[in-house]
This record gives C-alpha cells, structure tokens and sequence, in this order.
C-alpha cells in the first residue's frame, strides 16, 4: 500500500467526502471502497452549526483524515487556511490547492511553489494538487514536498486522464517520488489507468458522490484501483501496430 | 463596537477573542479563528484583543474534496 511521508495508509483511494446525497450515503461510500484518506475542508460556521456533527461522522470513518486548501487563489489564503486546519483536524497533513483560473481550476504554479515551501519550513507535510509538468513538479520537490498530486484533468470533470505523455513523464522523471492523480477522474478506468502508468493512488470526489449510486461507484473504483495495481506489478506487454496470432501456426491443416 | 464575523457586521461587546466567542455563542465548538486575515490559534485567543472595524473569521470542519 501507498507511504506517504513514512505513513502507510490503508488503500491507493483517496476520497472526498462533498456532494454526497446524505451522510448515510457518503458512510457507505467509505465502508464498500476501504479508502484509506477522507478529505476535509474548513468553511465559515455559524454559531450552533454543522460542523460537529460532520466532524462526528468524519471520526466515525476511522480513516486518516487530509484538510485542504480548497478554494484558495493565493499563497496567504492558502497558508492561513492550513494553519487553521491544522488545528481544528489534528494532523499536518494538508492537499494544498492553490488556484490560478476560477473556470478551470488550474494551480498558480507559482504561488503554488511558494506555499509549498512556506508550509514545509512551518511543519506541514505538503501534498500539492499540481499539474503534470516535470519542472514544476522538481521545484515542488525542492521545496520540501514529498508527494506530487498531478490533476488528471480539471477538478469536476471526469475526463480522466487528459494527459498520458505528460503523466507517463511524471512518472517516469521522479520514479522514487510517492505520486497521487488528484482531480478529474470520472470512472474507474480512470483509475485504473492510473495505476498502470505506476501511480501510487488516486484522489477523487465527484465520479463517487454524483453516482446514481455512489457506494457501488466507490466500490467499483477500489477494484479497479486493485485491477490496475496488479497490473502494474504483472508488467504489461507492450503494444504493437501489426497483428501477431495467439495461436501456433505449427500444425495447422492444409484444408484446400 | 461593530465588526465583521464571516462577512456580516455585528455589535459585540467583548473585547478580546475569547470574550466574542463566548458572546457569540460557539462556546466550546470545534472552530478556528482568524483576525484580519491572520490565524489566531485557540490558545492564543484570551490575549487576542479585538477593535471596532476588525474582521474576524469562524471556520469548521466542512465536507471537501
């Protein structure tokens, strides 16, 4: 299973826990999948409101909770907000988000960099939701960070993964790094895809709580999530162009 | 004295974080606090003194992604 910053955790799934039709449901959603990371954001709370209630449920979970900085576009915002969870949620785990463009959603790699390394000289185990470009992805890394999150596509989109050379580069720039395809993933193909270009596990949210059924589409991804690991593991032939028959030619009749 | 709470003015008559907490009624909920865009931990807030005009953030746990 995935380390993280010398932490294993107990599957390559990484679930939000946003848009789930009820709590109920989004309980169910981590019981059939096992995903090993719930994450968690802070919002503005009214006195006597819902968040120790969602807390409650979160605890219930028993899975390794991860606060993000989800909504933020720049590095003060971003930093503050990771102070502020690492205190409410206990834990200097943080998905940093810092983003560039309301419509696309795309990471600021430049503030981006520039949180990362703030938070890391403050303590905090960075795991930075990033592009799939290699040298923003080395100067995270010599910024402190441990993990690279690469967007497959845009956060909500379930393309999958929109860029294959470029995550298959990633991949194969930094092969020691711990790496997470974080956002854009809509089906378990997705996912399993993922783990066959050697990632180490996937994040997402929307593919699993916008389901018509979200605790089997939970499941259905830790099975792809497995599919594909396996796969990994089991080096895959390579394609080729020209078709090449399976069965022997040797002792085939002469019919005609 | 009027500030800002989550981006709704109100009157308070507490004088230092704590104090408005209180006053507000959050009493001992599980939140994290910000005055004028910088992060006050929890421990901090008793000596945290508030002004007429100062923006105050509450956030909780919320479902994300």
């Amino acid at each position: 299973m995935p380390v993280f910053y010398g932490t294993e955790i107990a599957s390559p799934l990484m679930l939000g826990t946003a848009q789930y039709p009820s709590p109920a449901v989004l309980a169910e959603a981590f019981r059939r999948s096992g995903a090993g990371v719930a994450t968690v954001s802070l919002r503005r709370e009214a006195a006597g409101g819902g968040g120790a209630e969602f807390w409650a449920l979160i605890r219930e979970l028993g899975v390794r909770v991860m606060p993000n900085t989800a909504g933020c576009h720049s590095v003060r915002e971003a930093v503050t907000t990771a102070h502020m969870a690492r205190e409410v949620f206990g834990t200097d785990w943080i998905k940093l988000e810092v983003i560039g463009h309301a419509d696309t959603l795309q990471p600021d790699p430049f503030g981006l960099v520039e949180a990362a390394r703030i938070l890391t000289e403050d303590g905090f185990r960075v795991f930075p939701y990033t592009t799939e470009d290699g040298i923003l992805g080395g100067r995270l890394l010599e910024a402190g960070c441990e993990v690279l999150m690469p967007w497959g596509a845009p956060i909500g989109t379930g393309l999958g993964l929109n860029n294959l050379y470029g995550l298959r580069t990633l991949r194969a720039q930094f092969p020691e790094v711990p790496m997470v395809v974080d956002a854009g993933l809509g089906r378990p193909s997705h996912a399993a895809q993922a783990m066959e270009l050697g990632f180490d596990a996937v994040l997402l949210n929307t593919a699993v709580a916008r389901a018509g059924d979200p605790a089997a589409m939970a499941e259905g991804f830790a099975r792809a999530l497995e599919a594909g690991r396996l796969a990994r593991a089991a080096d895959p032939m390579e394609p080729r162009d020209m078709a090449a028959p399976s069965t022997p030619l040797l002792g085939l009749a002469v019919l005609e | 004295m009027k500030i800002t709470v989550n981006g709704t003015q109100t009157e308070i008559a507490a004088t230092t974080l704590a104090a408005a907490l209180e006053e507000l009624g959050y009493g001992e909920a599980r939140v994290a606090t910000a005055v004028n865009e910088s992060f006050v931990p929890a421990a901090a807030r008793p000596g945290q003194a508030l002004a007429h005009g100062d923006r105050l953030e509450i956030l909780a746990p919320k479902q994300g992604g």
